[in-house]
């Protein structure tokens, strides 16, 4: 009878006889329903808070409307005529009506300096325009230029051409040091115009330094801290974690006091006769400066992984290894360290992926030559007002980075990461 | 097999003293000698300083005071790795990252072996302890009782005359113990070499033993062979440690060479053998083993004193019958009989007369 009923399974239904598998999903829909609101406003938060600036960031860096939206009749005109069309008097009229306009809503120096990042120094041009082109009488071709004489310029036109497409490429060719030749091909920028290649490579090389000296120092802190006795595990735990509660500006600041020319290291080293007075180090507002200052305020995020990976790996490990015959070198190479390899891992992106994006310190400290990507994005959007370029930045930093995270996924695997 | 003296000892220590403060001492004294070949077990509570002995012989302790020799040479300075002990950690200690195979080549490999020779090596050492299929799985995809014969074959795959093992099957249920302690009792016989074996599992260091030092308070108990350790127990101690036991506290009341009379709380006189008492009128507390005590008349041994119990208790055990007795004023006394035809099942409540033979009855130190 038994063997019967497991052959031909009856439809199992609950007490008022529906099927039990309707009324089990039914009860457990309601359950995740009321799961999902408990994470909803969580949900809420960073989609507003963190997904939404990221998209409109990626946005930014290709959309740039400044001079699309306000010299609409020339844009319209740039449509119309493809590439190569001489200017013509139609092409001047809507021109001369757009800076008219513009010049109205004052606006026009908006779309002047949507033209100015790609050509220095034409600002100017598009304000004083702006002011005298409702004066102008037709034929504009002749009065515009009599204006200015820069308005017939090929390479301007080549520009506006450009420019009029609100999406653009553009940025992006900025970002690595490429520009568009006037006749569309892709080139480098000339040579002392190239900036942000080689910050790209000085933020990576030094992001890279400061996460190997941050392993470097850090990994015998964590061993002690995984190895003391609790009593004085917790009292070095405390010296790890004491700089990390302070105030960011005040360790950096706290470093310029000692590492200035006159500051507390080099005193002590002309005190002390290993330097002459007039031979006091440059420690500060350099490369050298933001890669100390940044080594210490990173080393509690590679300690603190790599402490939460030591702490549980028991000694009869090593001691196994002893036992077996290896040398206290190899037990450590051998058993010890492909076991902390996950808190390495973990401790190395935390640390690089902080530097590479570090802004306070380099400003502070990094003077020129120890400036990151992060300053000049900054610059871009506080100084200079070009916000596209900017994103355009950012997106590259946040591309490499996942780039970087994805290579450490196929070589180490992602599941190995462990932060604490 | 058993070394007498330590100068044919296979491993001996000679006056070793262990401190960790420097104030307090863990291992006081400790004089022993052992024979190659032979099967040691170190039993004793946690504290008592029996796993301190193994490290300071794996070398990862040093000894305060005294020497620690191994086949005639003081090795009290050689680092861990050159002294070529396998050992058996109490949680296995096989490195994760590694494969099973991986972990047996570990020691050949670090001794410089030839690839060809290593895997020879590792699949007989795998295949003694029937584990030759898992030489590509990780120790995290095996039973606690795999992991504990990959640990085994570890420490034996480099072909050490000496192996220690530190509480090696602590981790693994009662039925999987029992079958890896006859496992390794195999081994030991088959391969010929020195165990040096630390638990605090009595059942276990009986079971397995050649010898068994008995450790308390960083000092040697007793060190015999288990039949001598259960039967003849030389302080109250190791009678209290070892197996089950009835104690009854009283004084010496005559004493005549390897028989005496003691005089319990109550009056009742008793029959016992003197083990570390000396003279007349001194305290003493007798031990009996549960199943040497006798309430049948008609077994009871010649000339035997008998005192009165009232049965408290009568427990069905399967093959035994444990009965708990109210015997000179205490209700914790226990005898034990075997579930034989016949049998008499006591009644709580019961008044019966019980004695022993005067050798099961040990007349020890009062603790």
């Amino acid at each position: 009878m038994a063997d019967l009923a497991a052959n031909d399974p009856v439809l199992l239904t609950t007490s008022d006889g529906r099927p039990l598998q309707e009324a089990l999903a039914q009860a457990q829909s309601k359950a995740k329903w009321r799961a999902f609101m408990l994470v909803a406003p969580l949900l809420a938060f960073i989609l507003i808070t963190f997904v939404s600036p990221i998209v409109q960031v990626l946005h930014q860096s290709v959309y740039n409307p400044k001079f699309s939206e306000n010299m609409p009749q020339i844009s319209a005109w740039f449509d119309q005529n493809p590439n190569g069309t001489e200017p013509d008097e139609a092409a001047y009229t809507a021109l001369v009506a757009d800076l008219v306009a513009a010049g109205a809503a004052k606006t026009v120096a908006v779309a002047g300096e949507r033209v100015n990042y790609e050509m220095p120094g034409t600002r100017s041009l598009f304000t004083k325009a702006g002011r005298e082109a409702k004066k102008l009488q037709p034929p504009f071709m002749e009065s515009l230029t009599k204006l200015d004489e820069n308005w017939a310029s090929p390479e301007l036109w080549g520009v506006m051409r450009r420019v009029s497409h609100a999406y653009t490429g553009d940025f992006y060719l900025a970002a690595v040091d490429l520009e568009r030749s006037p006749t569309g091909s892709i080139q480098q920028v000339p040579e002392n115009e190239r900036v942000y290649v080689n910050l790209f490579v000085r933020t990576f090389a030094l992001s890279a330094a400061i996460t190997f000296m941050c392993l470097l120092i850090g990994y015998p802190v964590a061993f002690l801290l995984a190895a003391l006795p609790m009593r004085y595990a917790s009292l070095l735990m405390i010296m790890v974690l004491l700089p990390f509660w302070t105030s960011l500006l005040v360790r950096t600041t706290a470093w310029m006091v000692l590492l200035q020319g006159q500051g507390v290291v080099n005193s002590l080293l002309v005190w002390a006769g290993i330097i002459a007075e007039d031979q006091r180090l440059v420690m500060i507002n350099n490369l050298m400066g933001t890669m100390i200052a940044m080594t210490h305020i990173l080393l509690p995020f590679m300690i603190l992984p790599l402490y939460s990976v030591m702490k549980p790996i028991p000694p009869s490990y090593v001691r196994a290894a002893r036992s077996l015959g290896a040398t206290s070198w190899t037990a450590f190479r051998r058993v010890y360290l492909p076991q902390t390899i996950p808190g390495i891992g973990a401790g190395g992106l935390l640390v690089f992926i902080l530097s590479v994006g570090y802004y306070i310190t380099p400003a502070l400290v990094g003077g020129a030559s120890g400036q990151l990507i992060s300053n000049l994005i900054a610059f871009h959007v506080n100084k200079s007002n070009n916000w596209s370029l900017a994103a355009a930045l950012a997106t590259i930093l946040l591309a490499s980075i996942l780039l970087l995270y994805w290579l450490y996924d196929k070589l180490v695997g992602i599941d190995k990461l462990k932060l604490g | 097999m058993v070394a007498s003296s330590p100068n044919d000892a296979f491993v001996a220590f000679e006056h070793v003293q262990k401190s960790y403060d420097g104030v307090q001492l863990v291992v006081k004294d400790l004089n022993l000698a052992i024979g190659k070949g032979e099967f040691l077990t170190m039993l004793g509570p946690s504290g008592s300083g029996k796993t301190t002995c193994l490290m300071m012989l794996a070398g990862f302790e040093t000894a305060t005071n005294g020497e620690i020799k191994l086949d005639g040479v003081n090795i009290n300075e050689v680092p861990p790795h050159k002294r070529g002990i396998g050992m058996v950690f109490q949680n296995y200690a096989l490195f994760p990252h590694m494969t099973v195979g991986e972990n047996l080549a570990f020691p050949l490999e670090v001794r410089g072996m030839g690839k060809s020779e290593r895997d020879a090596k590792v699949k007989r050492a795998l295949d003694m302890v029937q584990m030759g299929e898992f030489a590509n799985r990780r120790p995290a995809q095996l039973s606690g009782g795999q992991q504990q014969r990959i640990a085994l074959a570890r420490a034996l795959v480099f072909d050490p005359s000496l192996v220690l093992m530190d509480e090696p099957l602590g981790a693994l249920d009662k039925q999987l113990r029992e079958h890896m302690q006859y496992e390794i009792k195999r081994l030991h016989e088959s391969l010929g070499i020195t165990v040096v074996y630390v638990t605090h599992d009595q059942g276990e260091a009986l079971t397995m033993s050649d010898r068994v030092a008995v450790f308390n308070d960083g000092r040697i108990q007793q060190l015999a062979s288990p039949s001598d350790l259960y039967e003849r127990p030389d302080n109250s101690f190791v009678a209290q440690f070892i197996g089950e036991n009835n104690k009854l506290p009283g004084t010496i009341e005559s004493i005549n060479g390897d028989h005496c009379t003691v005089r319990l709380a109550n009056g009742e006189v008793i029959d016992a053998t003197p083990v570390n008492v000396s003279e007349k009128g001194a305290q003493t507390l007798v031990s009996i083993r549960p199943e040497r005590v006798e309430f049948k008349t008609e077994m009871m041994p010649e000339g035997a004193h008998t005192i009165d119990a009232e049965v408290m208790e009568f427990i069905y055990m399967g093959d035994l019958f444990r009965t708990r007795l109210r015997v000179a004023g205490s209700d914790e006394f226990v005898i034990k009989s075997r579930n034989t035809m016949g049998q008499r099942m006591l009644r709580p409540g019961e008044k019966i007369k019980i004695g022993w033979a005067p050798q099961d009855a040990r007349a020890l130190d009062p603790m």
